[in-house]
């Protein structure tokens, strides 16, 4: 039978504020065990907590980034359940009143878009950090990580296929990072998805029975998991097997999910509002004003790159691809390069040397306007080509511009007529061979005289110029 | 007649992390069961549109600024621990990472 | 100054110390010394911290004599209730589970008092975790009650009342969740208020039921109660839930004027099942208020036979969370049998916690368990709006509410420890006042005919402790009952 999968994912980040949610401790768990930690976060005998306004501002901006309702009225609960990495046993959630709801989101997949539903965005806390040791009878727990402020983002079932639900998590990840509200660092756990897959016969509107698979720790290892578990639900129901509804892990290594939980144990949370906190109370202004500090989003800055610098939907989407490189294209174009120049620079030799020296565009020591000034260079034809891709690895060491380089190198481009006219003569004359080659016909010989030619000039003949002299004299 | 059966307080103390044996768990069936006999009380009452009340007093949007202070060092966070190794408190192990 | 100190008021030793009259250690001394010889029969103090107070008596006195300001509660002796985070000592809420457990921190109440230059004596005793009208629940010991020691000072704050009415300390600080602060105030013979909810920070104060639980001092009169809340009320940015509304200045209440002042008698509080001589003790006193010009007015709290269903419901679902957090991970008891995190948790809280809080537990976990959830607790907060709404309606034709504190004076040991429900009748007059969130102060009305104090309780707008202090200190200046000391037998 042919079936069709139905996926909706849940994905938790942690929200980069300088505090927790609900204490004062520094939101930084990456420090010795147990170091950021306050008698609020570790759930001491009569602590308080109070919310964090910059976690409130950060899930509004997420939520409107999503395109959701911001409530007007919402309310943190208490979600109840024993786990030694939850100090206070129960955690401080938002269970029926979430704070943003109804958005959706755009995806790209083949042969067009799709919109996948966000059902909702809601505040909550994180929980510590266990640690096993192998051949001990005992955990270690770190609570430097509990009361990290989270945002809970769970779409719609709208997701029909692996494919599709890595897009909807690059492209969640790419609206995140634009909004500079968390590192969406999957390995250190500050991105974390978990997928709800079901299976039915293709044409047929009934949910069948779904799995949830949890402890993912990569976008290519969901996609993977995903994949897995469509075969696993399509073989058991071939088999005439029914599936069983369970939290299942994945395991990278064997490349299968295994069953973690079934629902038999599942728990009872007995939500109820948390009467140590007061409601949220978004107005129509204080959302006005958090909308109008909304960067532009990825889709929007990609179309109008498209449209205002006429650069190729890859380019754009490459360009694009975070609000940092987008940035430094845009500031590059404003300093004079043309754009279709500008972004293969950045795309192409910048990119490439960035890479290699392990920095981020956001750290890169050329500034767009001398990017920009040095690709200016080459269009008014001070320097060539060669020479700009000699000086930009330079630029980047240096920190220096690429007009005191050129100076102080004297790299400026030959482009005197007699003078290269000079030089060629002297090359063809000391090279009586290859030019015999090539009135013989061997046109390679060419390629051999134009080097000889611009080692002359140190690299610094106008190319064209260079050529055509050579061609001319040669005919001659 | 009571209000709750033995499998109920046995669903509920697995609930709480409580364990009862047999003679208290039959004297929580009678007391739980008298107790919430008497609240029954409460359905004699219509609350029809009557909005349940949350708190008190109507506040909202009470805020700390997201501004870092003071934490424990190490040695004050685990100093009431039952066992720790120095660093981390410690538990018998824990089997899975469900949550 | 005359050799008991101990007997002294906290605006009486404020005074004798400005004046240099004495100093704060020879008050201190003088009140550790009456613990000395009374505590073996009252059984207030869980813990008492003798050097402790001293050394902060003597740098108290130190202040005074380099000519600093030394507060306005400087070398008061006071003792706190063992739920109460503190740095000195242990906070253990009276229960075998957090049993030696050492604050890391201070809460604000007990940052105010010390700042204030208070001298703190020790730890009361309470019913473990607040739960408890009689302080039977301690698992620590039992507190007799200093008029009758064969009866119980009341619940939870037991420790907090028969310590000040047996005079070892000036005043004792408590907290009440459905009548804590106020019925072992009346049990005992003294004063106890609970400030609306809101008004006093709850930051330190180990949690029993978050949306009912309030501080509130125990004081030998109207004009110390004045003197304690000029310094714990106020907004606490650590408290979400603290109010901030401007703290007036209550010593303008002692002003002894109450006339033209509208007192509320709520019909429903006197009925047959209020016994005739707490009845009569209750009138006689609003007889004497009306002397000074106060009208009575009949009003009407329709909703007030519901108050204990509602609250038990609200205080048990709260406490099912917060005391989930008892768990043997980061501080407390854990079972030395632990083999696994499951048995750590059920066989430390199984062991950890007496009868009455696992049972509140259960009730608790149960009242919001899958399918409960709508049928009890939120029908229990629908009527607690409707109890708040009659102290609104109630509060349009009067200025304050009289009720009777107890149905009974105090009871003996055992009486209704068998029977839970009884216990929680104790509180018919006081649950529905956390409720609400109004405040309420409970204040000695005189004595039974079997030589127990009797309490009225008096209710106020949100807020407006004033006009409770304001009336007390009416009553105290002409009620003829000059409060006779408990004989302590
Ligand atoms: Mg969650
Ligand atoms: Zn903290």
């Amino acid at each position: 039978m042919e079936y069709e999968a139905v996926i909706g994912m849940e994905v938790h980040v942690e929200i980069n504020t300088k505090s927790k949610v609900f204490c004062a401790c520094n939101n930084d768990f990456h420090a010795p065990p147990n170091t950021h930690v306050c008698p609020v976060c570790l759930g001491m005998p009569g602590v308080l907590p109070v919310l964090n306004i910059g976690m409130v501002e950060a899930s509004v901006a997420v939520g409107l980034a999503l395109n959701c309702k911001i409530s007007r009225w919402s309310k943190m609960d208490r979600k109840n359940y024993f786990y030694p990495d939850l100090a206070k046993n129960y955690q401080i959630s938002q269970y029926d009143l979430p704070l943003c709801h109804d958005g959706e989101m755009e995806i790209d997949i083949e042969g067009g878009t799709k919109r996948i539903g966000i059902t909702r965005a809601h505040m909550e806390e994180d929980t510590a950090r266990n640690t096993h040791t192998i051949g001990t009878r005992e955990s270690g727990v770190d609570f430097n990580r509990c009361g990290v402020p989270l945002l809970e983002i769970v779409t719609e079932p709208d997701i029909r296929s692996a494919d599709e639900a890595f897009a909807y998590l690059t492209a969640l990840k790419q609206i995140l990072q634009y909004l500079d509200v968390s590192d969406c660092n999957m390995e250190e756990g500050s991105l974390r998805a978990e997928a709800n897959i079901s299976i039915r016969p293709k044409g047929t509107v009934e949910f069948g029975t779904k799995t949830e698979v949890k402890n993912v720790a990569s976008f290519s290892g969901v996609h993977k998991a995903i994949d897995f578990e469509i075969r696993r639900q399509r073989a058991a129901l071939d088999k005439g097997d029914a599936i069983v509804q369970e939290t299942r892990g994945w395991d990278a290594d064997k490349g299968i999910t295994f069953v973690q939980r079934s629902k038999e144990s599942a728990h009872d949370y007995r939500y109820f509002p948390d009467p140590d906190l007061v409601p949220v109370v978004v107005d129509e202004a204080w959302e006005q004003r958090i909308r109008e500090s909304l960067p532009e989003l990825p889709r929007a800055r990609n179309h109008r790159f498209q449209a205002e610098y006429a650069l190729s939907p890859y380019d754009a989407g490459v360009v694009t691809s975070t609000r940092a490189m987008a940035d430094y294209y845009e500031a590059t174009v404003k300093a004079g390069a043309p754009a279709k120049l500008a972004a293969n620079w950045i795309m192409g030799d910048l990119q490439g040397m960035l890479v290699e020296r392990k920095l981020d565009i956001a750290q890169c020591p050329v500034t767009a306007a001398s990017l920009g000034e040095m690709i200016r260079l080459i269009e008014d034809g001070t320097i060539n080509g060669k020479i700009a891709k000699d000086l930009l690895p330079e630029m980047i060491d240096s920190g220096k511009s690429a007009d005191l380089l050129v100076k102080e190198k004297g790299l400026v481009q030959i482009s005197d007529r007699g003078e290269l006219e000079a030089i060629v003569r002297g090359v063809l004359d000391a090279n009586p061979g290859p030019v015999e080659d090539f009135k013989a016909g061997k046109d390679r010989a060419k390629g051999f005289l134009v080097g000889q030619i611009m080692k002359a000039t140190k690299g610094k003949g106008n190319p064209k110029l260079v050529n055509e002299i050579l061609e001319r004299l040669l005919a001659s | 007649m009571s209000r709750i059966t033995e499998k109920d307080v046995d669903y509920v103390a697995g609930l709480a992390q409580l364990v009862l044996d047999g003679p208290t768990k039959a004297k929580m069936v009678k007391d739980l069961g008298e107790i919430l006999g008497y609240i029954d009380k409460l359905n004699e009452l219509d609350t029809t549109g009557v909005e349940p009340m949350m708190h008190v007093l109507d506040m909202s949007n009470v805020y700390r600024q997201d501004v870092v202070g003071e934490s424990l060092t190490q040695d004050q966070a685990l100093k009431n621990a039952p066992k720790t190794d120095g660093a981390y408190f410690l538990v018998p192990r824990i089997l899975d990472g469900e949550h | 100054m005359g050799q008991e100190l101990f007997r002294l008021k906290a605006h009486e030793i404020r005074g004798a110390i400005r004046r240099g009259e004495t100093t704060a250690t020879e008050v201190t001394q003088s009140v550790l010394g009456r613990i000395g010889a009374v505590e073996g029969k009252v059984q207030a103090y869980t813990e008492i911290w003798g050097d402790y107070a001293q050394q902060r008596a003597a740098d108290i006195d130190r202040r005074i004599k380099a000519g600093e300001d030394p507060g306005p509660l400087a070398g008061v002796p006071i003792g706190l209730k063992d739920n109460y985070c503190t740095t000195e000592g242990t906070t253990g809420c009276c229960s075998k589970i957090l049993k030696g457990f050492r604050s890391p921190y201070n809460g604000t109440v007990v940052e105010k008092l010390l700042d204030a230059g208070a001298v703190f004596l020790g730890k009361l005793n309470m019913d473990e975790f607040a739960m408890g009208s009689s302080t039977e629940n301690s698992s620590v010991q039992k507190t007799r009650n200093p008029w009758n020691l064969r009866c119980v000072p009341g619940g939870s704050s037991g420790g907090a009342a028969a310590g000040i009415a047996a005079h070892e300390a000036a005043v004792t600080m408590g907290s009440d969740t459905g009548g804590s602060i106020r019925q072992p105030a009346a049990l005992c013979g003294c004063l106890g208020l609970k400030p609306t909810y809101g008004r006093v920070s709850r930051y330190g104060l180990v949690a029993f039921a978050s949306s009912l639980d309030q501080i509130g001092p125990f004081t030998k009169d109207a004009e110390d109660m004045a003197l304690i809340m000029g310094v714990i009320a106020g907004r606490d940015p650590r408290d979400s839930t603290s109010a901030d509304i401007p703290v007036p200045d209550y010593s303008k209440a002692l002003r002894d004027d109450i006339k033209g002042l509208r007192i509320g008698l709520p019909k429903e509080c006197f009925t047959d099942a209020l016994g005739a001589e707490m009845r009569e003790k209750i009138l006689a006193a609003v007889e004497v208020l009306k002397a000074q010009g106060a009208q009575v007015v009949e009003v009407s709290l329709p909703h007030t036979e519901y108050a204990i269903a509602v609250y038990y419901i609200i205080c048990t679902a709260e406490a099912s969370a917060n005391l989930a957090r008892f768990d043997g991970v980061r501080y407390g008891y854990r079972h030395p049998d632990a083999k696994s995190v499951e048995d750590m948790y059920r066989l430390s809280k199984s062991h950890g916690y007496g009868p009455e809080v696992q049972r509140r537990i259960m009730l608790g976990t149960y009242v919001l368990s899958s399918g409960y959830y709508d049928a009890y607790y939120l029908k229990a907060q629908k009527v607690r709006a409707l109890i708040k709404k009659d102290f609104e309606d109630a509060f349009q034709s009067c200025d304050i509410i009289a009720t009777p504190t107890t149905p009974t004076p105090a009871f003996e040991f055992g009486a209704k420890t068998d029977d839970p429900l009884e216990m929680y009748l104790s509180d018919i007059y006081t649950s529905s006042i956390n409720l609400a969130g109004i405040p309420g102060m409970s204040i000695p009305c005189g004595l039974t005919a079997s030589k127990l104090p009797a309490g009225l309780q008096l209710l106020g707008k949100p807020f407006d402790e004033e006009t409770l202090i304001r009336v007390a200190y009416a009553y105290e200046k002409h009620s003829g009952w000059e409060r006779a000391d408990a004989p302590i037998t």
